[in-house]
């Protein structure tokens, strides 16, 4: 991997609808993602901020201007190709989107085995490890449907952090959350990233997360309204638990 | 189970899982497909009972050729065959031996003002080699005027009815004024045409049909001689026989040509295979609406999995595996099922409707392919949708 941005933005422009209905969401957006950082995107509902972050998620077709992820141009590149990118990114909903039939671990080993078959052993234990982390061991073999939401939501950070992304996206992930279990979840995130070097870009409208931050842009109506690179953010310590 | 598939696949059996999660759902699915397969085996059932009623009267006769009137499409239509061509054809190189058989339909009244009609069979009594083994072998019974071999599968008749006769007392019955003695049985049952079979002697169905004659049976039967090949001696009996009187065929060639007739062009084989079709369309609609919902369900999860990494293969596999599950646990009960209404639908209508193999096989394959091909289609939406579309 080379050392450059592993994002940038040019020119970016996306419209929804066709003929009479056709609506320009983002105008000519331009960043640069610095690796190992947390960006927060921020700004009022409908501004773009989902838009954006899935056509850099490589969950939208990018219509126009340029998105270069991991070295990698979005814009006209085969399905073949976005399958095998999406593979090094780690996405985390505002909905946990957990398969209802599947238990935590199994919800976990998924974010493994697209990887390919692997040692199922290696796997167990890396899903068990992983829910350890976000304080779910003793929840491993529950299937969704009796967990709280903040709890999935967790196993959810764990499915996308098991097989070590080198990106993490996460739009709103505390959103259906209360204070709490939004709290663990960002500081769970924060901690996860800076122990492994992540780049994660994360959509919320949460002010307590944003003393987290590395940087914070803001959109406005499809454009950036806003950068603010903070110079300080706060650290987690390694003392403060993240269950 | 889940342990087995997850061995088998190498992943986690998402499908399995997925289908048994909620238990009445996997019921009401399995339900859709059973009874899917259930259509299709039923209309399977009544398309083969009139195949196989149809081809039963040609297993009574052990004959390499049969000659028959031009007109004749089935063993009972058509008009008759002059005796003349039996000593004619006998003349043909390679035509060893031959007899006429005389078939009608006649009316068994029992005493209680009951009746059923019979397929009845006039045959030269003093030739056995031209029946089945089991006829031949009470061929010397009809001998006696007005003796008879009756079907104790006889639509109409109870059963119990024939319990004399098999311990050895005969049985008389009356058929168009005449009074005639069962004096062995054979076992057939009712077609779409006949409600049971009856043998007797040329003479004897003489006697009872009036309006029939012997110089003109309904048929001749021919064996040829002992190396000789059916097909080239039916060749010469065309070329010696006048073709616009007569037709010539191999017994077996005239069987598949009255099943063909039967299914093609009468109106019963029609509407039967009618049936089947729209069995096998109905059966394909449910199969498919199944698993269609079951993907629409699960779309959110899926375009997860899809922004996770997972390519179209992946999904194919899982609706795959859903398929076989369904195809197999939908199946099997499905199968028990038409075998229960087969039994009783042959009890109520005396009708041939049995279970093969071969339909087994056939239902089965073509359940697997009906899901698997549907489970296919129901994905297509999933490989062209932006993930971000789909949440
Ligand atoms: N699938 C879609 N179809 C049509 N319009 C959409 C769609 N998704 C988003 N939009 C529109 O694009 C704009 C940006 O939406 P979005 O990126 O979801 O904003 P945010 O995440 O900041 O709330 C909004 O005006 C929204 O109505
Ligand atoms: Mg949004």
């Amino acid at each position: 991997m080379s050392g450059g941005p592993p994002i940038v933005v040019r020119g970016l422009n996306h419209f929804f609808g066709h003929g009479e209905a056709r609506k320009q969401a983002i105008w000519d957006v331009n960043l640069e993602i610095a690796r190992g950082k947390l960006t927060i995107l921020m700004g009022p509902s409908g501004s773009g901020k989902t838009t954006v972050l899935t056509l850099m998620g490589c969950l939208r077709d990018v219509q126009e201007g340029s998105v270069r992820l991991l070295g990698a141009e979005l814009n006209g590149a085969s399905e073949a190709d976005l399958v095998q990118l999406r593979r090094r990114l780690g996405f985390i909903f505002q909905a946990h989107n957990l398969h209802d039939s599947l238990t935590a671990t199994q919800n976990v080993l998924m974010g493994l085995q697209v990887h390919g078959k692997g040692d199922p052993v290696k796997q167990a234990k890396a899903a068990s490890h992983i829910l350890d982390l976000v304080g779910l061991g003793d929840r491993a073999d529950y299937l969704p449907g009796n967990l709280s939401g903040g709890q999935k939501q967790r196993v959810a950070v764990a499915r996308a952090l098991v097989s070590n992304p080198e990106i993490i996206f996460a739009d709103e992930p505390t959103a259906a959350l209360d204070k709490q279990s939004g709290q663990t979840v960002v500081q769970m995130l924060k901690q996860l990233g800076q122990d492994r070097n992540t780049t994660t870009v994360m959509v919320t409208h949460d002010n307590r997360i944003l003393e987290l931050a590395d940087r914070i842009i803001t959109l406005e109506e499809g454009r950036i309204a806003k950068d603010v690179i903070q110079e300080k953010p706060l650290q987690i310590v390694q003392s403060q638990s993240v269950s | 189970m889940s342990g087995v598939l997850a061995a088998l696949f190498g992943r986690l059996p998402i499908g399995w899982l997925q289908l048994t999660h909620s238990r009445t759902r996997f019921a009401a699915a399995l339900a859709g497909v059973s009874f899917a397969t259930i259509l299709v085996f039923m209309q399977l059932g009544i398309l083969g009972a009139l195949n196989q009623s149809t081809i039963a009267p040609y297993d009574h006769f052990r004959a390499d050729i049969m000659i028959s009137s031009e007109d004749a499409n089935t063993l009972t239509d058509g008009g008759n065959v002059a005796r003349t061509r039996l000593f004619q054809a006998l003349g043909v190189p390679g035509v060893a031996e031959g007899a006429p058989i005389l078939i009608g339909d006649l009316v068994l009244q029992m005493p209680d003002g009951s009746s059923s009609s019979l397929q009845t069979f006039g045959l030269n009594v003093t030739d056995a080699r031209f029946v089945s083994p089991e006829t031949a072998s009470q061929m010397d019974l009809l001998r006696q005027e007005n003796h008879a071999l009756i079907d104790t599968a006889t639509r109409g008749i109870p059963a119990e009815a024939f319990d004399g006769l098999l311990a050895g007392s005969p049985f008389p019955f009356e058929i168009q004024g005449t009074t005639l003695t069962a004096v062995g049985t054979l076992q057939v049952g009712g077609g779409f045409t006949a409600d049971g079979t009856l043998f007797v002697s040329e003479q004897t169905f003489l006697r009872t049909s009036p309006n029939r004659a012997a110089g003109a049976p309904s048929h001749i039967l021919l064996n040829v001689d002992e190396g000789a090949d059916p097909a080239i001696v039916v060749e010469r009996l065309r070329a010696t026989l006048p073709m616009d009187a007569v037709k010539v065929q191999t017994l077996k060639d005239a069987a598949a040509a009255d099943l063909a007739y039967q299914t093609t062009e009468r109106p019963t084989g029609i509407i039967f295979g009618f049936g089947v079709v729209i069995g096998i369309i109905v059966g394909i609609v449910i199969v498919y609406q199944v698993l269609s919902t079951d993907v629409a369900d699960h779309l959110k999860e899926y375009a997860t999995f899809k922004a996770m990494g997972y390519g179209q293969t992946f999904f194919l596999g899982i609706v795959l595996e859903e398929a076989l599950v369904l195809a197999i646990f939908g199946f099997i009960p499905g199968l028990l099922v038409s075998l229960g209404l087969y039994a009783g639908m042959s009890s109520l209508t005396g009708l041939p409707v049995a279970m093969t193999p071969d339909r087994i096989a056939m239902v089965f394959v073509g359940t697997v392919a009906a899901c698997a091909l549907s489970g296919a289609i129901a994905t297509r939406r999933l490989a062209a949708a932006n993930p971000a579309d789909l949440f």
